[in-house]
């Protein structure tokens, strides 16, 4: 399609899917962010607060907090209440095991700020295998 | 990456399936970092709390935990973060035995696969210190960042999954801060005025780990004079940690990496910038409460060492706290026992608070105690809890120790209502 956008990174992990964004400059910790049982951000100060981002493709700055989320992306996967996919401008060691974890689809270092690149509501393909994402 | 016999053996599966799914887990994240090959570790530090774990992760581990002795048995020796469930004092915190039966269930798992439960975060202050340059997979970031900085010890965060896979395998994929040229300071920090207490130098890490980016970030601490005490560093490394997702800094004339600046400064790094007094009162008032009624005072993240449990123990004498507060304070199984031998526990305890071992506040299903008991006014004097527990549906408030005291007498965060 004419108005596809190609943006290029760094090779990374899991499966290629295809999905709707939710974006935000903001970080991510599932355990400092989530109510992981409703599946929205909880955290108040959280730009994305209020907001489901269960089947979305998660795309934000990058990982803060502790190392919880290496188990949580799983648990949150088996219980149907996992991101489609989480693409972040800078990954920490966390967020890389747990998706690997997962089998996530996880992505980072980007040739721009991907928070700024695409916005939510647009449908986007993440292809970690070729270090791509298209922008339907 | 590059795979020696024993790495090719364990990935062909002739040393069992749990090492095999170990180390395919650790060359995944090892070529998304680029890693060139594996290094061995000397200990293995894992995180896995009931609720980080959830259903899935306990299912998984007693998969592993079913295979054959030789197949599952860790490589080296393996100790465990704080769990989810103090089995002496959970039933009075609203925790259910659904809560309990997960938590049992991990155990089970993890002891048949020889883990030590130590169920700490303070492992470098009661277990085994790390030695200097010594590479480790550490899984909690308190633990991590102490490790690397005070003691200079090689580390990335290994969360729950990694370190798993590290105890089976004995080695973790070789990027980050094993390397020598990842771990120079790539920001500059003076500080204008010496915090005063644990809560201040916790603020201190919050302060700089709000101002840092990513995990590759490592900030060096200028004008230090004199070095500060473990607990001191635990509370500024565990909130820096927190705040900032880093897992190394450099303290000037303090750590050992350090000795100057030149020593470990990187060529981009920019000109100090200047943390003071001023920094350290707006990170406490962006918290509030002034004047709410008071629900739960925290003593925890990171546990509480002897000398803490000492002090708090003073603080509490001949005082007593407001039938609506309730004052819970976590450490380890091993401080708890040499607490209960010293008395520090019956002192504590006398005043109306609860001594919890093995456990950390935010890692016990917080949100759902939370619900149970009504409490959502939460005071502590940890800026890393602090930091975490919004996301749990508490309101939290930062003090010192002497303040969180007091507050828990009164039941009320001190000042005046806004």
């Amino acid at each position: 399609m004419a108005d596809e956008r190609i943006i290029r990174a760094h090779a990374g992990i899991g499966p290629r899917v295809t999905g709707l964004a939710l974006v935000a400059d903001d970080y991510f910790s599932a355990r400092y962010d989530l109510d992981r049982i409703a599946g929205v951000f909880s955290r108040p100060q959280h730009k994305l607060h209020g907001q489901s981002y269960v089947g979305k493709v998660l795309v934000l700055r990058g990982a803060k907090g502790g190392v919880a989320t290496a188990w949580m992306l799983r648990n949150m996967a088996a219980e149907g209440k996992a991101p489609l996919a989480l693409l972040l401008n800078i990954a920490n060691p966390i967020m890389v095991q747990g998706a690997a974890f997962a089998d996530l689809p996880f992505m980072d270092r980007f040739e721009v700020d991907i928070t700024a690149a695409i916005r939510s509501g647009e449908t986007v393909t993440v292809d970690p295998e070729n270090g791509r994402v298209i922008v339907h | 990456m590059r795979l020696n016999d024993i790495e090719q053996a364990m990935l062909a599966g002739e040393l069992g399936t749990p090492r095999k799914w170990a180390i395919q887990q650790q060359m995944r994240v090892g070529r998304f970092f680029d890693a060139e090959d594996f290094v061995p570790v000397a200990q293995v530090h894992l995180m896995a709390d009931a609720e980080s774990l959830g259903e899935a992760g306990v299912e998984f581990i007693e998969r592993i935990a079913k295979a054959r002795p030789e197949h599952r048995r860790v490589r080296v020796p393996t100790i465990t973060d704080p769990r989810g469930i103090d089995f002496d004092a959970y039933r009075r915190l609203g925790q259910t035995e659904k809560m309990a039966e997960l938590e049992r269930r991990a155990i089970a798992a993890f002891r048949a696969m020889d883990f030590l439960l130590t169920d700490t975060c303070i492992n470098y202050q009661t277990v085994m210190p790390p030695i200097l340059g010594e590479h480790l997979a550490f899984g909690d970031t308190g633990s991590t960042i102490y490790a690397n900085s005070v003691l200079g010890a090689r580390s990335n965060f290994e969360g729950g999954p990694a370190a798993l896979a590290a105890s089976l395998t004995g080695r973790v994929p070789r990027y980050g801060y094993h390397l020598q040229q990842n771990r120079k300071a790539t920001r500059v920090f003076i500080l204008k005025d010496r915090p005063r207490d644990l809560s201040a130098w916790g603020a201190l890490g919050g302060v700089i780990g709000k101002r840092l980016q990513s995990y590759w970030e490592v900030p060096a601490i200028l004008g230090v004079d004199g070095a500060p005490t473990s607990d001191e560093l635990k509370h500024f490394g565990a909130a820096l940690a927190s705040f900032g997702t880093v897992a190394l800094f450099h303290m000037v004339g303090v750590t050992p990496e350090a000795p100057d600046l030149p020593a470990i400064l990187s060529a981009g790094a920019g000109p100090p910038e200047p943390v003071g007094a001023s920094d350290l009162e707006a990170f406490y008032r962006s918290y509030g409460g002034a004047g709410d009624k008071l629900d739960v005072v925290v003593f925890a993240a990171p546990q509480l060492s002897l000398i803490e449990l000492q002090t708090l123990a003073g603080l509490l004498d001949g005082r007593a706290v407001h039938p609506q507060t309730a004052m819970l304070v976590a450490t380890s199984p091993e401080v708890k026992s040499a607490a209960d031998r010293l008395g520090l526990t019956r002192r504590i305890e006398r005043a109306g608070a609860i001594v919890l071992k093995g456990v950390c506040f935010y890692q016990m299903h917080a949100r759902e105690i939370g619900e149970a008991m009504g409490w959502k006014r939460l005071m502590s004097n940890s800026a890393k809890l602090v930091n975490i527990i919004g996301g749990y549906g508490y309101t939290p408030s930062l003090a010192t120790m002497e303040q969180c005291v007091a507050a828990a007498v009164a039941g009320r965060v001190p000042g005046e209502a806004a």
